[in-house]
Parts: C-alpha cells; sequence; structure tokens
C-alpha cells in the first residue's frame, strides 16, 4: 500500500482542473515514477492525489495547423520515442527519451513529468530547451502560453500556478525546420541512472552545408535548471563547418555554465564532460545536417 | 479506506474485485489474484522483480496504482503456461541455459523477453542487453540470461 490519503481520479482536462480547484493541496500524478517513489520513501506521506493517467487525450503527438510539434504531455517516453511525427521531424527528443531510466520505465514515465518536477537531470527537458519549447498551461482562466526558459524558477520550482496542468509541449516550426539535433547523456551506468551531465546540441547550416547559421545548445545538470549556453551560440553563428568551430565550442561553452560538485561528480569533472560533450554533440549534429570535416 | 471496483483481464480471463485505492498494481496481483510471480522487490521500479505486460508494454507493478488496470490486459508469468502445465519455449531455454539460479528475478525478465519476443524481430546482442536493461539479477552475471533469451529468439525465427 502507498501511503496516500484519498485518489481523485480525473476523466478529463476540464475535471482535473476542477478537481485541482476543489482540493488545492492535492499532488497531481501523471505516470507515477516520480510520485510514487515519494510516497514509498514517505517524502509525501498522507497526500491526497489527483491522478491524470487516463487521459489519453493528453498522449498524441501531433501537427498543429500552423506546423508547430503537439506533444501531449502524458506521452511516455517510449511512445515518443516511437512516435512518428518526432521520427520525421525531431528524432533528437525520442533518442533523449530513450536514455531515461529503464525499458519499463519509460513506458509509464512522461515527457510532461519529465519537465513539471522541476529537475535538472530531466533528459528529455535539455532537448526541449534546446528547441525553444513552447509549453500550454491549462487552468481554472483558460490556457497559456509560456516559453520554457520561463518556465523553470529553481531546482524542483516551475511556473506552474496552484490548479494549472501543463496540456502541450509545443515546439515550433521555425525551431524545427532544417534542424538537426543530438543528445548526449553521460552516467555512470547505460541504465537506470541520472545524467551526471545531459547535452542536447542542434544546427542549421548553410544551403551549400559549408556555414553554420544557427546552433543551440542546452544542458541538464550544468546548473540548478536545464540552461542553454547562449554565449557558445552566438560565438558558432555563422562560423564555417570544420574543427574550428568544434574548438570554439568546447571552450565557449565553459563562459555559460555553473556545475556544482555533488556525491555524483565534481564540478571540475563535470567541466571536463560539459566542453566534451558540446565538442562531440556538435560535430553529430553537424554531420546528422549533411556537414562534412 | 475507500474501495474501487477494478476490472481488467488478467491472462486472458476477465476478472474485477474490489480494491483499495492505495494498493500497487503488485498488492493486487499478489493479494487478490495470487499470482505470486510478480516479486515485491525494491518496490521503486528499480529491479524490475514485478514486471508485467499491460496491453502488450511492460510495466514495473510495483510503481502502478492497481486502480490504473481498469480495463487493461494484464499477463503475467502465470499466463504462459501451457495448458497441461508445460512450460513455454522462453522457460524452458531459461532452464537449459542456466539463466536461474535463486530465482527471484526470472518472473520479470521472462515476461520482458516475451515483450521482446513477440516483436518478431532479430536483435543484436547489444540491443538484447538494452531491452533487458530494466532488470537486476544478483546471482547470474546476466550472460546466461542473454544467451537464453537470444537463443528462443533465433529458434522462433526459424535461424537457430
Amino acid at each position: 500500500m502507498y501511503d496516500f490519503s484519498a485518489l481523485y481520479e480525473a476523466t478529463s482536462v476540464s475535471h482535473a482542473v476542477q478537481l485541482m480547484q476543489e482540493h488545492p493541496d492535492a499532488v497531481l500524478i501523471a505516470g507515477g515514477s516520480d510520485v510514487l517513489i515519494k510516497l514509498r520513501e514517505g517524502k509525501l506521506a498522507g497526500a491526497e492525489l489527483i491522478s491524470i493517467y487516463k487521459l489519453d487525450e493528453l498522449r498524441e503527438v501531433t501537427i498543429d495547423p500552423d506546423g508547430a510539434l503537439r506533444i501531449g504531455p502524458m506521452t511516455s517516453f517510449s511512445h515518443a520515442t516511437k512516435s512518428p511525427v518526432l521520427q520525421q521531424y525531431m528524432p533528437v527528443l525520442g533518442e533523449a527519451a530513450d536514455t531515461a531510466g529503464g525499458p519499463q520505465l519509460r513506458n509509464v514515465g512522461t515527457v510532461g513529468g519529465n519537465i513539471c518536477n522541476g529537475v535538472t537531470s530531466a533528459d528529455t527537458a535539455s532537448t526541449e530547451v534546446a528547441y525553444d519549447a513552447v509549453l500550454e498551461i491549462t487552468g481554472a482562466n483558460g490556457v497559456r502560453k509560456l516559453s520554457i526558459h520561463d518556465f523553470y524558477k529553481g531546482p524542483g520550482k516551475v511556473a506552474l500556478e496552484k490548479g494549472e496542468l501543463l496540456t502541450a509541449i509545443l515546439i515550433p516550426k521555425e525551431s524545427y525546420e532544417n534542424c538537426y539535433g543530438y543528445y548526449i547523456k553521460y552516467a555512470m551506468r547505460n541504465a537506470m541512472d541520472i545524467a551526471t551531465i545531459g547535452c542536447s546540441v542542434n544546427v542549421v547550416l548553410s544551403a551549400d552545408k559549408q556555414t553554420i547559421q544557427r546552433a543551440r545548445i542546452a544542458y541538464g545538470v550544468a546548473g540548478p535548471v536545464p540552461m542553454r549556453a547562449r554565449t557558445a551560440e552566438a560565438a558558432l553563428a555563422g562560423q564555417p563547418v570544420g574543427e574550428g568551430a568544434i574548438e570554439i565550442v568546447g571552450r565557449e561553452v565553459l563562459n555559460d555554465v555553473n556545475p556544482r560538485t555533488s556525491w555524483r561528480a565534481s564540478a571540475d569533472f563535470r567541466k571536463q564532460i560539459i566542453s566534451e560533450t558540446a565538442r562531440r554533440g556538435l560535430r553529430a549534429a553537424i554531420e546528422r545536417a549533411g556537414g562534412v570535416f | 479506506m475507500e474501495k474501487k471496483l477494478v476490472k481488467c483481464n488478467i491472462n486472458g480471463k476477465d476478472v474485477e474485485t474490489y480494491v483499495d485505492v492505495r494498493a500497487s498494481l503488485t498488492d493486487m496481483l499478489r493479494n487478490d489474484y495470487r499470482l505470486t510471480s510478480v516479486k515485491k522487490g525494491c518496490e521503486v521500479g528499480e529491479c524490475g522483480a514485478c514486471n508485467v505486460i499491460i496491453d502488450g508494454e511492460c510495466f514495473n507493478s510495483c510503481i502502478y496504482l492497481a486502480v490504473w488496470a481498469e480495463g487493461k490486459r494484464i499477463r503475467t508469468l502465470e499466463g504462459l503456461l501451457g495448458p497441461g502445465g508445460e512450460l513455454s519455449d522462453i522457460q524452458q531455454a531459461f532452464v537449459d541455459e542456466a539463466a536461474v539460479q535463486c530465482g527471484f528475478c526470472t518472473p520479470g525478465f521472462i515476461m520482458t523477453a516475451v515483450e521482446i519476443l513477440e516483436t518478431g524481430k532479430e536483435y543484436t546482442r547489444d540491443e538484447l542487453r538494452k531491452l533487458l536493461s530494466g532488470h537486476l539479477c544478483r546471482c547470474t552475471g546476466y550472460e546466461n540470461i542473454l544467451n537464453a533469451v537470444e537463443k528462443t529468439m533465433k529458434q522462433r525465427l526459424g535461424k537457430a
């Protein structure tokens, strides 16, 4: 038995919003791979739960009329990996999802939960930060949109107000079009481990594949929340494809990050991994975009 | 505590029972249906001993609410037995390859193997390693488990 005091099961998004208003202190549970484990550890003992597990309307990945990718937040990691839409337009997100936990966890954990828990090591978060995702948040007063850059408020804290839930992760067309990404997870084990560093890089090359038009780099665990490496991105824009760009990114990303020492790894070691994953990630993203070294 | 009626299909049979809403699926399968192949291991979704197949995908039943099973098709190791209690090919392969020692992880591993085998695809050894990576085994060192799954995969594909 889990130690919670009540379970309310939402049957629709509007029902979930209503339940959150009726039970303002209740904890939202999606796939359960965070909440049920916290309950086992006694951290949420006695809490009330609102389950949105049965909201299959939030489990789809589709394309909006304006071309934006609409990722339902209840999409499991494994369904993100298998999604034909993501495989065609943004395979890096499915690849990042495929590094989280292990196979069974990836069937239950959700991409929405992965950002709503506010954790810096979340394997899909850095890719969404790197693609300037827009979050659709639904509450009693309707729907609002928020850039993912304004979503993270601190470790474990996100910009969801009481009574609000995430109802879509949107990737604008100008963000994914002609854009090729690559994600590297550095961890101590190949499965069932939390990233020591996660690095997501994506590039748009010029038509002749000779020049980097736009590069975006985001990290997990390089700071308290997932973050972009803006100095490195600015330094890469307009650079010719080649070893010079790799040297630049390996050097410049260190101006953008703020890793800490924890029992998993020292800050100095993380800095080395941050630099090396940027170099390898940029090279792989450029090669995917058709660039040749 | 509130009890709720949960109707589902377990190993091909439609069943229903009232469960405490705080129960995990592991609790329901073991206590209400006596399906004790579903082991209580870590109970935090890390070891895979409680793994079952729900609507064709593997889940650690220890981090799954019993009430979420409403309307689902659930398969446990008990459902693999033939009508006369015969072992399935994958179970026999675990025996033949000495992939079982203490046996605690075995039902979970075998259900993941069932999901892998039912895709009908041929996987490399490295791919199998990744597909089986959600299970811990403290006895075998994994090699014999990989051998058993690989052997059954090849047999079913007619390549053994």
